[in-house]
């Protein structure tokens, strides 16, 4: 192996990717879309939920309850409900998620001291926001009932995430999930292209080794998807106000070691199937959807099911995702990353294998 | 002189379809060697084993003394190599071009500087150095590709219809090259389906459905029919060619533009029964004479004696 030849490859495949629109708008412009797309758009926590109000007390305590609810943040008064009627088809027609319906006895029986049951109904159309919904309002009424509430009240903390934003957990995320659409996108056409355009039988009749190929064409998609980590993480931090607690150094060798095990993976589609359609779609259902889905990034992997679960061990994003989240949010290093990191690496040395295994310079 | 390409009975099958059928033949150093036939006569084949890029099904083939079979680096850093299609990089500017080629090459400092401005004034590109590849006319694209294919100074060179699609002007400037890169002793091997660029090879392998069914300079294979062709205008020629097609004493009969070719068994009996044949047929003779035999005709009948017919 010679570093001119392998150099020659390297700079002739950069210049092709300047020149290139369609490479040049999935390796910057995706990314950007994604990183706005997930850092603004798609939120997972729930704020201002929508709240229909069905107030048959028309006390002081009823109001103190109704305005208990919107003073948390979570929901606000979208209708107030004169008959009982109204309440079924406000559900059915979506014009709330969950109404409250106060009787007409509430204030009595609150002063009474024995209790005082409000009903809410809830739209389970979308299973995972109705039981947030459930679980902040069971919260806020058994606060208000507080003299009555139980005697044993648990006092709830969370690390490392304290607001609970799910921003947080997300950005940090997104990087696996965008260089795992780099590796998808980019690096399957490369080989494949040359094999579609007649290119590849030029290069092969060249003394230029598999290897020099192989990384050269690697190298300059390294590049890029380090100028896209450093945006990431410059975005998550200055954007988005993520927080990143953790060594940067060690954030920055363990994302080279993905970049390199899911760009490897790109080449070895790439070289293996020689068809640029093939190969993106093999790429995309190989490394951007398990990244999305099966990695943690949105689903978390501990809920599941136990096939599920074996299947998340052979997606490099997952340990990725890890590996972001602690350094970003928990501050912890290699002591703790071990196991993740080594992971990462045998990707990384077994994708740049079977990239190299499967490109041959040789015609049939 | 030393042998700068020796193949031994080389064959390759593509499943049960043979494109190429235990060819054998030599090729000394400095030699200009033509592979002539029609497409799918098995020229490309043979050229990719000889380049290392097919491995053969049978036979062996041994290039600048390297066995093909382990075509490595070594063997690589020998030859240039033009394909068939042109294969250099659209995106890239001719410099570009010649620049990457020189990088494979393993060329660099003064060397590559010294090579760069060889190819460029060789494919006569020098002020077209910035142009981007796929922006030049076919004829100049061959041309860099023949650059970027000696960058090297190889002692042998594959070339794999490099004039294919170029027009005639542009045919005549590449063989020029062609004949230069020969005179300072590179072994050439180009293969074509022009016939008037056959006449430029110094020999001549005339391959059909796999099978060399020829070798010898050009102008030995013109004699090789031992006859002259008869050539005819006559008023209505395809219908002649029927006419006489199977008649007594006639080889072959073709249709060469507007002119009927004729290859008799002996000339001087059938040019004196054309006109008697013609005539049966309700045809005229407007000229008839004898010229020498072209390499088409040898072609056409040296495919007819082997009992087939030509592929293309």
């Amino acid at each position: 192996m010679t570093w001119r030849r392998l150099w020659a490859v390297a700079r002739k495949e950069s210049i092709q990717l300047r020149r290139d629109p369609r490479s040049l708008a999935l390796a910057f412009a995706i990314p950007a879309l994604l990183l706005v797309l997930f850092g603004y758009a798609i939120s997972l926590d729930v704020r201002n939920l929508d709240l229909a109000v069905l107030d048959q007390s028309r006390s002081e305590a009823s109001r103190r309850l109704v305005s208990t609810f919107t003073s948390s943040g979570y929901f606000r008064v979208v209708a107030q409900l004169e008959a009982a009627a109204e309440v079924a088809t406000t559900l059915e027609r979506g014009r709330a998620l969950l109404v409250l319906t106060i009787p007409p006895d509430f204030e009595h029986r609150l002063a009474g001291g024995g209790g005082a049951p409000v009903q809410i109904l809830l739209d389970g159309s979308d299973a995972n926001t109705a039981t947030i919904a459930r679980n902040y309002a069971q919260a806020i009424v058994a606060g208000f009932q507080g003299a009555a509430g139980p005697l044993v009240e648990p006092r709830t903390r969370i690390w490392y995430n304290e607001t609970l934003e799910s921003r947080n957990t997300i950005v940090p995320g997104l990087i696996a999930v965008i260089m795992s659409i780099i590796a998808a996108m980019l690096t399957a056409l490369t080989i494949a292209r040359e094999w579609e355009r007649g290119t590849m039988e030029q290069l092969a009749a060249t003394p230029v080794r598999r290897s020099e190929v192989v990384l050269g064409k690697l190298l300059p998609y390294v590049a890029i998807g380090i100028v896209d980590v450093v945006a990431a993480v410059l975005a998550g931090r200055l954007v988005f106000d993520v927080p990143l607690r953790g060594s940067v150094v060690l954030l920055a060798g363990l994302s080279l070691l993905f970049l390199v095990a899911a760009l490897s993976w790109g080449l070895f589609v790439s070289a293996a199937l020689k068809s640029q359609l093939l190969a993106t779609q093999a790429a995309l259902l190989t490394t951007y959807l398990p990244a999305l889905l099966l990695s943690g990034f949105i689903f978390s992997i501990a809920a599941m099911p136990l096939t599920l679960q074996l299947a998340t061990l052979i997606v490099p994003a997952r340990y990725f995702v890890a590996i972001t989240r602690g350094i970003f949010l928990k501050d912890v290093g290699l002591a703790v990353l071990w196991p993740e990191a080594l992971a990462l690496l045998v990707f990384a040395v077994g994708a740049v294998g079977l990239a190299l295994r499967s490109f041959r310079k040789q015609l049939a | 002189m030393p042998e700068a390409v020796v193949a031994r009975d080389l064959t390759r099958l593509f499943g049960r379809f043979v494109a190429v059928d235990g060819v054998s033949f030599t090729v000394s150093t400095g030699e200009i060697f033509g592979f002539l036939g029609p497409n799918g006569a098995g020229k490309t084949t043979t050229i990719r084993m000889l380049t290392g890029l097919l491995p053969p099904t049978r036979g062996e083939a041994a290039v600048a003394g390297h066995d093909v079979r382990d075509a490595s680096g070594a063997v690589r850093a020998q030859i240039g190599y033009m394909s068939q299609l042109f294969s250099l990089y659209g995106d890239l500017t001719v410099d570009e071009n010649i620049r990457l080629f020189g990088g494979l090459y393993g060329l660099r400092g003064a060397r590559l500087a010294e090579r760069r401005t060889w190819a460029l004034e060789l494919a006569n590109l020098a002020d077209r150095r910035r142009t981007l590849t796929r922006d030049l006319p076919l004829g100049w694209k061959q041309r860099l590709a023949l650059g970027c294919a000696t960058m090297h100074e190889p002692p042998i060179l594959f070339l794999d219809e490099p004039t294919s699609g170029v027009d005639p002007a542009s045919r005549r400037r590449f063989w020029d090259m062609i004949d230069e890169l020969a005179e300072r002793g590179t072994t050439v091997l180009v293969s074509t389906h022009y016939m008037e660029e056959a006449e430029y090879c110094h020999r001549l392998a005339l391959m059909n459905r796999g099978r060399l069914i020829a070798l010898d300079r050009p102008a030995a294979l013109r004699g090789a029919l031992g006859q002259p062709v008869l050539e005819l205008l006559t008023d209505a020629p395809s219908r002649a060619v029927e006419a006489l097609r199977g008649a007594e004493g006639v080889v072959e009969v073709g249709l060469f533009g507007r002119m009927v070719h004729v290859m008799p068994r002996d000339a001087a009996a059938v040019a004196a029964a054309l006109p008697r044949m013609l005539a049966a047929a309700g045809r005229r003779v407007d000229r008839l004479r004898t010229i020498e035999p072209s390499l088409e005709d040898v072609f056409v009948a040296l495919v007819r004696r082997e009992g087939g017919a030509a592929v293309g």
